[in-house]
C-alpha cells in the first residue's frame, strides 16, 4: 500500500508509524520540561503528600477485628485514586486547555498529527503520574513495614499494574477532556468519576455492595486497578476480602487490556472530530422543516 | 483507495481540473436560519496568490475553514487540490498548509524544537519533486526567526509569533497555503515585514496562497487577484485595476451655476456633464468630476454592511457590476 513512498525515496516507515515516533519524542520533550519545573510538578502531587500524612496519623488504628492498620489498608486506595486523578482527570484537564488554545486544531492541520499528539499526551501524563505515585509509595514503604514493597515480585506486580492501569485509563481521560470542552463542564464529569471510585472498592470493599452494583463496578477499569494495587501491596492473606477470595490477576490483565486497546483505537478518532469546527445546517433539511 | 484519491489530484489525467488549486460551485453555509454563504463560485488556478477581501462577518473565515476541511458545509461542490476537503485524507492534508489565527498554543516549546517536531510528520510524504519537510534552521532563516531559535514560543512578540505560525504552516512545503487574517493586530513595521515574507513564499516552489483580509491596501499589495466577499456572496473578482473598472460607482459632479455651488451624483458622468452644458451654457463654472476609487467603493460597502443596512450584494447602493 505504501509503494508510492518507496518510489518517492521517502521515509520507509508508514506515515502512522512516523506519527507515533514523533509523538513519543514530543511526549518526552514535554515531560522533561514539566519535571524541570518543580513548581508545576508540586501542583500535581501535593494532595497525595497530604494523604500520606493522614495515613501516618492513623498508623496505630486497627481495622476492626484484624491486626492490620487502617492507614496501611488505605495505601493501595490512595495510590489508585492518585492514578485516576493525576492521570485520567489530569489528562482531561490538559485536553480541555489544548482544545481551547488551539493546540488540538494545530495538530489536526498536520498529517496524522492527532495520533502523535495523543501518544505524546499519554507519555507525558504517564510520566507525571508515575512521579506522583513514587512520592506516595516511597514514604509509605518507609512508614508501614507491613507493605509488601520490600519484595521484587511485589514491585514487578506494582509496575505492571501501574503501566496497564495508565494505558487503560489515560485514553478515557483524553476523550473526556476533548468532549467536554471547558473546565467548568469538566467539574460535572468529576461527579460520576467519584461515584465510580466509590463503587469500585477503592476505599471500601466492593463485596459490601449489592451484587448488581458489584457487576457495574467490574465493567470499569477503576475496580481492577484498585484490585491490582491491593494484590501488589497487601499481604496475600488479605485476598480473602475480595470477590471470589482471590486477586484474580488474569481477569485484571484481561479487563484492563481490553480498555487499553479500545482506548488507543478510538481516542485519536474522537480527538480529531472534536478539533473540528461546527458544521453548517444542511440546507435541504432546514428548508423541509420550514415548509 | 486513499492514495488513489490524492493521485487523481497530482496525476496527468484530467489536466484541466488539476490546474485548479481550488474550485467551489454554489457553496452555501447556513447556521440555523442565518445564511452566511449564499452560493460562492470560486476558481483559483495553481500558483496564484488570491486575497479574499470583505468586511467582518462577510463569510471569509467560514469560507477558508470549509476549504481547510475544518468545517462542514450546508450545500455546494468544493474541490481543493482535486479533493473534497470533507473527505481529505492524510495525503491530502500533507499538501495543504494552514496558518491558524490562534497564538497561545505550544507556549512552552522552543522555536527550533517545535519546528523540528512538527516537521517530522511530513517525512513520509516526500515526493521526488518535493522533499519534505523544511529543516528547522532553513525555515527560521526563511521567516526571520534565526535569532529566536531557542526562545520559547510564549515569549515571542506578536510579529515574531505570527512568523512562527507561518513557519509552522509551511513546514511541510505545501502546494496550497491558507492564511486567515494574517496581520490582525500588527504595527506598521511588522505588517511591512510580513508582506515581504508572503512575497517570498509566493515565489517559492509555485505555492498557491489564499489569504483573507479586511484591508483593501493589504489585498492590493499581496495578491495577484482580489475577490470581494460581502453578505455571503462574491461581489467583485479581479486584479485591483480590473476591480476599479468593474465596481464603477456613481461619480460626484461639483459645479456652480451663476456662482451658486451644486453637487450631483450620476452613473454616467459624461452624459450628465453634457446635459449640464446644454442646460446652463455659459453660466456653468467650477466644474469638477470625481470618479470613486476602489477604496471609496470598498469603504462605502463596509460602512453600509456594518450599519446592517443591507445583507445582499445586489442591493448595495451606488455600486453596479
Amino acid at each position: 500500500m505504501d509503494g508510492r513512498l518507496d518510489a518517492a525515496g521517502g521515509d520507509p516507515m508508514t506515515p502512522r508509524a512516523v506519527a507515533v515516533k514523533a509523538g513519543l519524542e514530543r511526549g518526552w520533550v514535554e515531560l522533561r520540561s514539566k519535571l524541570a519545573s518543580p513548581w508545576e510538578l508540586s501542583g500535581e502531587v501535593w494532595p497525595w503528600i497530604i494523604a500520606v500524612g493522614v495515613m501516618f496519623a492513623l498508623r496505630d488504628k486497627k481495622v476492626p477485628g484484624t491486626d492490620f492498620s487502617i492507614g496501611l489498608q488505605a495505601v493501595p486506595g490512595i495510590v489508585g485514586m492518585s492514578l485516576i486523578y493525576t492521570g485520567l482527570m489530569g489528562l482531561a484537564l490538559v485536553l480541555t486547555t489544548d482544545r481551547d488554545d488551539g493546540t488540538l486544531l494545530r495538530m489536526k492541520a498536520i498529517p496524522n498529527g492527532t495520533i502523535g499528539y495523543f501518544i505524546s499526551k499519554v507519555v507525558s501524563r504517564a510520566g507525571i503520574t508515575t512521579a506522583a505515585l513514587l512520592i506516595i509509595l516511597i514514604p509509605s514503604a518507609l512508614l508501614f513495614g507491613d507493605l509488601r514493597v520490600n519484595s521484587v515480585t511485589a514491585w514487578l506486580t506494582l509496575i505492571g499494574i501501574i503501566l496497564l492501569g495508565l494505558l487503560a485509563t489515560l485514553p478515557i481521560g483524553a476523550v473526556i477532556g476533548a468532549v467536554f470542552g471547558s473546565v467548568q463542564s469538566l467539574g460535572l464529569v468529576m461527579l460520576p468519576v467519584m461515584g465510580l471510585i466509590a463503587i469500585s472498592g477503592i476505599f471500601y470493599p466492593i463485596t459490601a455492595f449489592p451484587e448488581w452494583v458489584q457487576w457495574i463496578g467490574q465493567v470499569f477499569p477503576v475496580y481492577w486497578l484498585g484490585l491490582g494495587m491491593r494484590s501488589a501491596l497487601l499481604p496475600d492473606s488479605m485476598a480473602i476480602a475480595e470477590i471470589g477470595g482471590s486477586w484474580r490477576h488474569l481477569q485484571t490483565i484481561g479487563v484492563l487490556g481490553v480498555w487499553a486497546v479500545i482506548g488507543f483505537a478510538y481516542a485519536p478518532v474522537v480527538l480529531r472530530r472534536m478539533a473540528r469546527r461546527g458544521s453548517g445546517t444542511t440546507v435541504k433539511e432546514t428548508e423541509t422543516a420550514a415548509a | 483507495m486513499a492514495v488513489a484519491a490524492s493521485r487523481t489530484a497530482t496525476g496527468n489525467e484530467g489536466a484541466a481540473a488539476a490546474e485548479l488549486a481550488i474550485e467551489t460551485v454554489g457553496l452555501r453555509m447556513r447556521y440555523g436560519a442565518k445564511d452566511v454563504l449564499r452560493g460562492v463560485d470560486l476558481q483559483v488556478p495553481r500558483g496564484q496568490v488570491i486575497a479574499l477581501l470583505g468586511p467582518n462577518g462577510a463569510g471569509k473565515t467560514t469560507t477558508i475553514e470549509i476549504l481547510e476541511g475544518f468545517r462542514g458545509r450546508s450545500a455546494g461542490e468544493v474541490r481543493v487540490l482535486g479533493v473534497d476537503p470533507a473527505d481529505g485524507d492524510e495525503y491530502w492534508r500533507a499538501r495543504v498548509g494552514i496558518v491558524l489565527q490562534s497564538w497561545r498554543d505550544h507556549g512552552t516549546w522552543r522555536v527550533r524544537d517545535l519546528l523540528h517536531q512538527l516537521g517530522r510528520y511530513y517525512t513520509p510524504f516526500s515526493t521526488p519533486e518535493r522533499s519534505k519537510p523544511y529543516g528547522a534552521d532553513e525555515l527560521m532563516e526563511l521567516v526571520g526567526l534565526t535569532a529566536q531559535a531557542t526562545a520559547r514560543a510564549g515569549s515571542l512578540s506578536g510579529g515574531q509569533r505570527r512568523r512562527l505560525d507561518v513557519a509552522i504552516g509551511i513546514v511541510g512545503k505545501p502546494d496550497l497555503l491558507f492564511l486567515d487574517e494574517p496581520t490582525v493586530g500588527f504595527d506598521p513595521q511588522a505588517r511591512q515585514e510580513f508582506h515581504e515574507l508572503v512575497h517570498r513564499l509566493a515565489n517559492l516552489e509555485e505555492t498557491t496562497i489564499l489569504l483573507t483580509t479586511h484591508d483593501l491596501e493589504e489585498a492590493e499589495k499581496l495578491s495577484d487577484r482580489i475577490v470581494i466577499l460581502a453578505g455571503g456572496k462574491i461581489m467583485a473578482d479581479g486584479t485591483a485595476a480590473e476591480l476599479g473598472r468593474q465596481v464603477a460607482g456613481q461619480a460626484e459632479i461639483k459645479y456652480s451655476v451663476a456662482g451658486q455651488a451644486q453637487v450631483d451624483h450620476a452613473d454616467d458622468a459624461t452624459a450628465h456633464v453634457r446635459e449640464l452644458f446644454a442646460r446652463h451654457g455659459d453660466a456653468l463654472g467650477d466644474l469638477e468630476v470625481h470618479k470613486p476609487t476602489l477604496e471609496d467603493i470598498y469603504m462605502t460597502l463596509v460602512r453600509e454592511f456594518e450599519a446592517g443596512r443591507w445583507t445582499d450584494a445586489s442591493t448595495l447602493p451606488g455600486v453596479t457590476r
